[in-house]
C-alpha cells in the first residue's frame, strides 16, 4: 500500500451569515484547494462531500455539489458524522486512495447553519444525541459538555478560571486570523465581571466564554496517491495515522464524563498506525467546541496526564511558544464552527504549519501534526497525525 | 390490550418533548403512569439495560423482561441550563444530570425545586415519577 498525501487545502472565511447559497459557499473552499494544489477538477478522480443535516433545505447535497464545483460526471459520496464530518470524509478519502480505487479525491465540508435561529440549532444539535431517552428533557450541546466539566472539575480540581485561560488563548490567536469570526482578544476580567461579553450563564458551569459560535463555512482537503502527490505538488503533506471510534450515544452508557472515550481510542490507533507518541506531536489541532473540550483533549491525547490539563494552559505550554502548540490559529472557539466544514479548516491549519506557510500563526519548524476532531458529544472521535 | 388497528403512539407522551412516538419499549409509559421507572433485563443473558431496549446486542435475543429502577443512584455529574433548545423555553431553569446505580446509569432531570447548591457530584438520589403540565410525563431526582 503506497502512502497517501495532501496536496491542496482551503477554507472560506467562517462568518455569522454567508450572503449566498450552500453550493456557492462550497465553492470557495473548494476553489482556495485547487489553486493551492495547482490542479483543475479533470484531475480529481471523486468527491466526498461531508455536512450535518438539517441546517439547510438540500437533501443529498453530494450530487449538487459536484455538479457546481465542475466533478460530474465522477463519483461522489456522502458522509456525515455531526462535527468530525470533514475528518471522517478525509479518512473515507484516503480509503479510497490507499486501495488504488481513485488517485485523487476531493473532500469538501461545508455548513451554512444561519439559515435556522440559535435556540432552533441548539435543538438540531440536541438531536444529534439521544432523541429517544434524552432529547425529552431539554438537552443541547452546551449543556452535556457542561456536564463533562462538571465532572472535571469534581474529580480533578479544576476551575473556571482554567477554562477561561484557554479562551484567553484562543483570543489571542484569532485576532490575527482573517477566516475567524471572531477577531478579538479575551481577558480573564471579560469573564469574571456581570455584564461582559463571556460572563453570561449558558449552562452550569459553562458561560458564554467557554462555547464556540455557529458559523457558516467551507473547507476542502486535496487527497492523493504517492505518484501524483509527487507529479502535482512541490511540498506534500503525508497522511502518518488515522484514528476512528465511536461510542455509546447515551451519557448512561458512559464510563466517565470527565474524558472522551472516543478521543482516547482514537489517538491510540492514530499514534500507532504513525508510529509516533504524544511527545513527538509538534503542532495539534483540536476540537475545543468548549473549552472544557479543549481541557480534555489535552488529557485524551496525551499532552498531560488525566486531570493535569489544566498546568498546561496555566504554564502557557500550549502556547505557540510553548512545548505543544494548540489551536494556534484560535480553534472553534475563534473561527467559529461551521459542523461539516470545521474539520477541513483544522486539517488545513496543520498543513500550512507543516509547509511552514502559517504566516503569523506558523510554530517553529514542525514536522509532526495532529488534528482531533469530535462529532456529537464524543459520539464520533477522529485523529489524524500528518507529517512532511 | 385494544383491537384496533391505531398505532401505538403511547411513547409520544414522554417529555417535555418527545420525539419518538412507536417503540417496542412503549410499556416505559404505562409503567411511568404506574409511578414505577423500568429498565429492561434479557431474559437469555442476563444482560440489564438503562434505557430500556426491546433487543439484546449481546446474544441477539429480544425476549426481555422490565426490572424496576429501584434504591438509590450517586450523582456522577449535572448541569443547570439558562438556555433551552426549541420548545423546552417554558421549563427555564432547568438541570439534566446523570446517576451511577452501579450495575447502570440513568439520564434525566433534576428536581425542579433544586438548585446547583443542593447538588454535589457523588450524592444519592432517587428518581421519582414527575407529571408536566402539558400532560405529558417524565421522571426527575431527588435528594435520597
Amino acid at each position: 500500500m503506497g502512502k497517501v498525501a495532501i496536496i491542496g487545502v482551503g477554507q472560506s472565511a467562517f462568518v455569522r451569515s454567508y450572503p449566498g447559497s450552500v453550493r456557492e459557499l462550497a465553492f470557495e473552499g473548494f476553489k482556495e484547494a485547487m489553486q493551492d494544489g495547482g490542479i483543475k477538477a479533470s484531475d480529481i478522480d471523486a468527491s466526498v462531500i461531508c455536512s450535518a443535516p438539517e441546517y439547510d433545505k438540500q437533501r443529498s447535497p453530494a450530487g449538487v455539489l459536484a455538479e457546481y464545483l465542475g466533478l460530474n460526471p465522477q463519483p461522489t459520496f456522502y458522509v456525515e458524522s455531526l462535527c468530525s464530518s470533514s475528518s471522517m470524509g478525509l479518512r473515507t478519502a484516503y480509503a479510497l486512495v490507499a486501495s488504488g480505487l481513485h488517485d485523487v479525491v476531493a473532500v469538501v465540508g461545508f455548513q451554512k447553519m444561519s439559515e435556522i435561529s440559535s435556540a432552533e440549532s441548539q435543538e438540531r444539535m440536541g438531536r444529534g444525541a439521544d432523541i429517544q431517552w434524552e432529547s425529552p428533557f431539554g438537552t443541547m450541546m452546551p449543556a452535556y459538555y457542561a456536564m463533562h466539566a462538571q465532572a472535571h472539575m469534581a474529580r480533578y480540581g479544576t476551575t473556571s478560571e482554567d477554562l477561561a485561560l484557554i479562551r484567553v488563548k484562543s483570543g489571542t490567536y484569532g485576532q490575527g486570523n482573517e477566516k475567524a469570526v471572531y477577531r478579538k482578544g479575551v481577558t480573564l476580567e471579560m469573564f469574571s465581571q456581570p455584564g461582559t461579553a463571556m460572563s453570561g450563564p449558558i449552562a452550569s458551569p459553562l458561560r458564554v466564554g467557554d462555547c464556540c459560535a455557529n458559523a457558516d463555512g467551507s473547507s476542502c482537503i486535496i487527497v492523493a496517491s504517492e505518484e501524483k502527490a509527487r507529479a502535482f505538488s512541490k511540498k506534500p503533506v503525508w497522511i502518518m495515522g488515522l484514528g476512528s471510534a465511536t461510542a455509546p450515544v447515551n451519557m448512561a452508557g458512559r464510563d466517565s464524563l470527565s474524558g472522551l472515550f472516543v478521543a482516547r481510542a482514537s489517538a491510540e490507533q492514530a499514534y500507532r498506525m504513525a508510529g509516533v507518541a504524544a511527545k513527538d506531536i509538534d503542532v495539534a489541532e483540536v476540537h475545543d467546541c468548549f473549552t472544557i473540550a479543549e481541557m480534555m483533549a489535552y488529557e485524551d491525547l496525551g499532552f498531560a496526564r488525566p486531570g493535569e490539563g489544566r498546568d498546561l494552559i496555566r504554564s502557557k505550554e500550549t502556547y505557540k511558544e510553548g512545548s505543544i502548540p494548540v489551536n494556534v490559529d484560535g480553534g472553534l472557539l475563534s473561527k467559529g464552527h461551521p459542523i461539516g466544514a470545521t474539520g477541513g479548516s483544522q486539517i488545513r491549519t496543520i498543513v500550512l504549519q507543516l509547509r511552514g506557510e502559517a504566516g503569523g500563526m506558523q510554530v517553529k519548524d514542525p514536522e509532526i501534526g495532529l488534528i482531533h476532531n469530535i462529532g456529537g458529544v464524543g459520539l464520533y472521535g477522529n485523529v489524524t497525525i500528518l507529517g512532511r | 390490550m385494544s383491537e384496533k388497528k391505531e398505532a401505538d403512539v403511547r411513547f409520544s407522551k414522554f417529555g417535555t418533548v418527545s420525539f419518538t412516538s412507536l417503540t417496542k419499549t412503549n410499556d416505559f409509559i404505562d409503567y411511568l403512569e404506574q409511578g414505577k421507572l423500568m429498565g429492561t433485563r434479557c431474559r437469555v443473558c442476563g444482560m440489564v439495560f438503562f434505557p430500556p431496549r426491546a433487543d439484546c446486542y449481546g446474544c441477539l435475543s429480544s425476549d426481555m423482561e422490565w426490572f424496576e429502577v429501584a434504591g438509590t443512584g450517586k450523582l456522577v455529574s449535572w448541569s443547570t441550563l439558562r438556555y433551552a433548545p426549541v420548545g423546552f423555553e417554558g421549563d427555564l431553569p432547568y438541570s439534566i444530570a446523570l446517576l451511577d446505580y452501579g450495575d447502570y446509569k440513568v439520564f434525566g432531570r433534576i428536581a425542579g425545586d433544586l438548585t446547583d447548591d443542593d447538588l454535589k457530584v457523588g450524592m444519592e438520589m432517587k428518581a421519582e415519577v414527575n407529571h408536566l403540565p402539558n400532560g405529558q410525563i417524565n421522571y426527575v431526582f431527588r435528594k435520597a
